[in-house]
């Protein structure tokens, strides 16, 4: 469900450097209490959970909950500590999962 | 309720219109149409008023704190997400056969204000079109494929990417003799009264700008932020889905979208704006 993401990490970071991470995923988000035009309630449909790993290692992690509104926005922080992978994994209700990597170089000062 | 001063003006506006109608008449009766109306003069201007005395200031001076700075950042405001999509749609060609968008548009230093200029003229129509339905022309007769809803994903987030390009560049749109017809007919569909509720727009967007209508303060009602992501939709949509919220609002029976009364009306609106900056796509409550 999930079809345009948008990722803000810097591409390169000083060693133990906090940076700041930034996504927003387009999603309806559907609480499942609303009626749609019919009258008759919409199913739900929500993104479930949110990962974030960084060198293989889970670093961040959320779960989401009907009341979240549609498209949603993260601003979260991890620590610089050497040169790799940072994955960003969203799973839907239905287990469908859309993942993203970014390439985070270190520098050693 | 409205105000007498403003129910005078309106007539006075409507006999003032009628005088000029005639003298118009009799002077081109008199001298030829060329010299009378040149392609560039801004004709017959006089004909097109605006009631606003208030200084032009865009939607987003209305909205909270919060809203206004959601659009103020490029990455947060959920309405790029449909921009980004609209750059996948402008690169990628619709099918092998077909040219993408940026195959024939592309280094158009000019499609940085094609925002600015609709709705326009076409000749082919015989009409005003707006950006929308140039998109969708341009869609069936140069890359051969069926046109898109008026409210789709796909024709939503193109529109949102070619108006996004003409951000912070002021309207202007062409007033000459072909789209002054078009102009006063929006111009009529803002100051006639419709709906149960008996409201022209100018009732709200030029008498009550600024006060209170439930939770929301009430604009000038301007479109330079459309297509523009509204809260209570959580989705992006067309200036004319929120011209349809308004005529429901007042009871009245809305027109569809994308239709030539909506289109006159966006013409006017989008003159009635004129040097306010394309602010696409905003965030409005």
């Amino acid at each position: 469900m999930i079809k345009t993401v948008r990722i803000a990490i810097p591409r390169e970071a000083k060693k133990g450097e906090v940076i700041e991470i930034k996504t927003l995923v387009s999603h309806p988000m559907e609480s499942g209490f609303r009626p749609g035009p019919t009258g008759k309630i919409v199913p739900r449909n929500i993104i479930k959970f949110f990962i974030c790993q960084y060198l293989d290692q889970e670093v961040f992690k959320l779960e989401y909950f009907p009341a979240i509104a549609a498209n949603p926005f993260l601003r979260f922080h991890i620590q610089a500590l050497k040169s790799g992978t940072v994955k960003f994994i969203w799973i839907d209700q239905h287990q469908q999962q859309h993942t993203e990597s970014r390439y985070l170089t270190v520098n050693d000062q | 309720m409205i105000s007498e001063m403003s129910e005078k003006a309106l007539t006075n506006r409507r006999i003032f219109k009628s005088c000029f109608l005639s003298l118009l008449l009799w002077i081109t009766g008199c001298t030829s149409q060329e010299t009378l109306l040149s392609p560039t003069l801004e004709v017959a201007d006089d004909q097109l008023i605006s009631h606003l005395t208030l200084p032009i200031v865009s939607g987003k001076h209305f909205q909270s704190k919060d809203t206004q700075s959601l659009q103020a950042d490029d990455f947060a405001n959920p309405g790029m997400l449909w921009v980004d999509k609209g750059l996948q749609l402008w690169e990628t060609p619709p099918s092998t056969l077909s040219p993408s968008c940026a195959k024939c548009h592309s280094n158009n230093l000019q499609f940085k204000t094609v925002a600015t200029r609709y709705p326009v003229y076409s000749s082919s129509k015989k009409r005003v079109i707006n950006l929308e339905q140039r998109i969708n022309q341009c869609r069936e007769q140069q890359q051969m494929q069926p046109t898109w809803a008026y409210e789709s994903q796909e024709l939503l987030s193109i529109t949102a990417y070619i108006a996004n390009l003409s951000r912070g560049m002021p309207f202007s749109v062409t007033v000459n003799t072909q789209s002054l017809p078009f102009l006063l007919q929006g111009q009529d569909y803002y100051y006639t009264r419709r709906g149960q509720l008996n409201l022209a727009c100018f009732h709200c967007h030029e008498n009550y700008v600024g006060t209170q209508l439930r939770g929301d303060k009430l604009s000038q009602g301007h479109g330079n932020g459309y297509p523009a992501y509204r809260l209570e939709w959580q989705t992006l949509g067309s200036l004319h889905r929120r011209l349809r919220a308004c005529d429901i609002g007042v009871r009245a029976e809305a027109y569809s979208l994308g239709s030539t009364e909506y289109v006159n009306l966006e013409l006017y609106l989008a003159w009635r704006a004129q040097n306010l900056t394309i602010e696409t796509p905003a965030v409005r409550r």
